[in-house]
């Protein structure tokens, strides 16, 4: 087992996402993250997945996939030639004593401070899901009150033209 | 023109000259459209389970895309299994379903049920219907995607106030479906590795699925067997796709297929796969399914490929073509001593049930029927239900042309044997079809003789009356205790005879293996449909037979007919 990020173009259309989602749980393949958006062009989406699975897992939901009506592509993203990030957002249980510690912290770690309340403050941290995952750490000591992240969304890059993980 | 007229105009343009279904409340519209003219047969079933399955069975029988029409909420759930067994089957059938208006659509209004949600996992593609400028292009779009790349079940649901709103009809010349590119061509490359396999090996054996007629690649798979002298099993699905008096063909492997093609497949070097899907009623336990053989898998369906066993030599794309090209690349290669070995397991392990007197074997009916069916002069299309009596339909009845064995293999649906039987006929008027069921299926959707007697669809069902869910039962038998829970039917209620009469059927009883011969000659010979109640031994078992999750190798085999008479 290893994971795996894929990137999906989707027919911007109803049920497009649900028919994908229901691949998933109808073929027992389990979905770490799933980011969907709007792309460069309104009639179509992309998907960012992250799946936990085989080779031979995921080389079924790549097919599986390619059958659905709405899919337009697949591309499985690999760690050398894509680019990768994720947004989260954490509320940190913080006295106003401690605020500055925490704030002094945040900044190491590239996150921005985007809210202040009586006892806690609200970060937004955007980069490497790494990076992401290193700030979460960082400030739970103090108290993570509540946490979203986006999950993480990638685009092949273009320094890296490689097809070979390309199917169409 | 309205909505509900685009929808037959649709279907006339797709060449499509048979519909069944059953009106209601949010399909009213469409059924007014029928009503104002239309070159499509409407065939008005009693349940829509049965005009389901009557639109698979008229698919199967004619190599064109059913179409079955239901109305909203029940009407549509009522579609399910039969959605669900055209998927498993890749059989390419159009539902077409009335919803709500757009304005109730989420209210769980009246007969309200989000169909395209809950056969999601069913279809092939499925479109909610809301804007009816959209109808025309749809409809393209479902019968486009239902009979390309591999065949399945789409499903158009089509809101009331759609049905009921004005359009400027132009029916579309193509489709536009970007994301819709099943495969159209083979690699070459692939085609050379796969005749390599074979030229290298010593002990070859096709293993044929419903691939091939689907594909209508039969012709193409006769002339790859005739040219390579290649041997082949060929399953359920497959039945009819290469004539079961071919001298190569030998028959279906599999749970209740012949020790012979079990060990066909087993002893292989070489398994080549065409149109075939490795179930798990096939292989048996995976792990000891051909351990020996290179596999060359060809297939429409690239996610078939590798699913249950890895491939040697994939090769995906359309199998007529792809047979054809295998055929011109094939080397010279001998393997008679296989030959002679397969020729010498068929010759050993024949099918074989014990006969007793006085007690009328399910077996014995089956080889009269198909006896008595020889003799027509009209082609003979077969469909089963579910169970013991389609395994032994699958064993002893013989099909040598394409489209001749209609049945229900990957969900196994009790009950598909009569409607099926009615579609077929619907489809092919001229040919006599013979339905052998079981008690247990007949009674699952025997409504439907209605249906053929009153849209004059001649159908004959011979039921192997054995008084029990008789597979249930033999299962019980071997792997429960004998505790034979829950399965026990009766020969006697309902009184089948009766039960044709009343639906204005012919109805025969059979009670001893005399009696067979002159009520079948009555069934096939009366003008109209006919039932024919054969009351066989209950405690009969299906052999040979592979226990679930064993190896197919491992078959258990019937009991010594010397044995048995001892």
């Amino acid at each position: 087992m290893s994971t795996h990020t894929l990137s999906v173009r989707l027919e911007n259309k109803p049920g497009a996402l649900a028919r994908v989602s229901q691949l998933f749980s109808r073929r027992g393949y389990n979905i770490q993250s799933l980011a969907v958006g709007p792309t460069e062009r309104a009639d179509i989406s992309r998907l960012t997945l992250r799946v936990d699975c085989s080779e031979h897992s995921l080389e079924q939901i790549e097919k599986h996939m390619h059958k659905l009506v709405n899919v337009l592509r697949v591309t499985e993203l690999g760690p050398d030639e894509s680019v990768e990030r994720e947004l989260a957002l954490v509320t940190v249980s913080v006295a106003p004593d401690r605020r500055p510690d925490l704030v002094a912290l945040s900044q190491v770690a590239g996150a921005e401070v985007v809210d202040v309340g009586r006892d806690a403050m609200t970060f937004e941290i955007v980069g490497r899901p790494d990076q992401v995952e290193a700030f979460e750490e960082l400030v739970r000591p103090y108290g993570v009150r509540e946490l979203v992240r986006t999950g993480r969304i990638g685009l092949r890059r273009p320094s890296r033209t490689s097809n070979r993980s390309e199917r169409t | 023109m309205l909505g509900s007229d685009a929808i037959l105009r649709a279907l006339e343009h797709e060449g499509v000259d048979v519909a069944f279904g059953i009106p209601g409340g949010a399909i009213l519209p469409t059924y007014d459209a029928i009503a104002r003219g239309t070159t499509v047969r409407h065939v008005l079933a009693r349940h829509e389970q049965g005009a389901g399955h009557m639109a698979e069975g008229y698919a199967r029988a004619s190599g064109k895309v059913g179409v079955a029409i239901a109305t909203s909420g029940p009407g549509a759930t009522n579609l399910v299994t039969a959605i669900a067994d055209a998927w498993m089957d890749s059989t390419p059938v159009v539902f077409v379903t009335g919803q709500v208006r757009s304005s109730l659509i989420g209210t769980d209004a009246f007969q309200e049920v989000d169909i395209t949600g809950i056969t999601m996992p069913v279809v092939k593609h499925s479109w909610l219907v809301q804007d009816v400028e959209e109808l025309p292009s749809v409809m393209k779009s479902a019968f486009h995607v239902a009979r390309t790349g591999r065949q399945g079940p789409v499903l158009v649901d089509v809101a009331k106030d759609v049905q009921e709103a004005e359009l400027d009809f132009a029916y579309p010349d193509d489709v536009d479906l970007p994301g819709w590119k099943p495969p159209r061509t083979v690699h070459p490359r692939q085609i050379r590795a796969a005749a390599e396999a074979i030229a290298a090996a010593e002990r070859p054996i096709l293993y044929v699925g419903g691939g091939v007629l689907n594909a209508d690649a039969c012709a193409e798979l006769r002339a790859l067997v005739d040219a390579g002298q290649l041997p082949a099993v060929v399953t359920l699905m497959g039945k009819g796709g290469l004539p079961d008096s071919h001298p190569l063909n030998f028959g279906a492997p599999g749970m209740h297929g012949s020790k012979f093609a079990n060990w066909a497949l087993n002893k292989a070097d070489l398994v080549i796969a065409v149109g075939s899907r490795f179930d798990d009623r096939v292989t048996g336990k995976v792990s000891a399914f051909a351990p020996g053989a290179k596999v060359v898998h060809f297939d429409i369906d690239a996610a078939e490929v590798g699913k249950i066993r890895r491939a040697d030599v994939p090769v995906v794309g359309p199998l007529k073509a792809a047979l054809t090209q295998l055929t011109a690349e094939l080397r010279a290669s001998d393997h008679t001593p296989w030959l002679r070995q397969l020729d010498e397991w068929r010759q050993r392990f024949p099918f074989r049930y014990a006969k007793a007197d006085g007690v009328l074997k399910p077996q014995t009916a089956v080889e009269a029927v198909r006896d008595a069916a020889a003799g027509l002069d009209t082609d003979v299309v077969w469909t089963t239900g579910v169970g013991q009596h389609q395994m032994w339909a699958m064993q002893y009845l013989v099909c040598d042309t394409p489209r001749s064995f209609i049945t229900s293999g990957g969900l196994g649906t009790m009950g598909y044997g009569v409607p099926a039987a009615i579609g077929a006929k619907a489809a092919r008027p001229d040919a006599t079809v013979v339905c052998i069921d079981g008690d247990g299926c007949f009674q699952m959707t025997c409504q439907e003789l209605a249906t053929a007697a009153l849209e004059r669809l001649p159908i004959v069902t011979v039921v192997i009356n054995n008084g029990w869910l008789g597979m249930v039962r033999q299962w019980q038998e071997m792997f429960y205790n004998g505790r034979f829970a829950q399965t026990h039917l009766t020969h006697a209620v309902p009184d089948y005879a009766q039960l044709a009469e009343a639906y204005g059927c012919a109805g025969f009883t059979v009670e001893a293996e005399e009696e067979l011969e002159d009520a079948l000659a009555g069934a096939f010979c009366c003008g109209r449909s006919a039932v024919v109640d054969v009351r066989c031994d209950p405690e009969e078992k299906c052999f040979p037979m592979v226990p679930a999750g064993a190896a197919a190798v491992d078959v258990i085999e019937a009991p010594e007919p010397e044995a048995v008479n001892a």
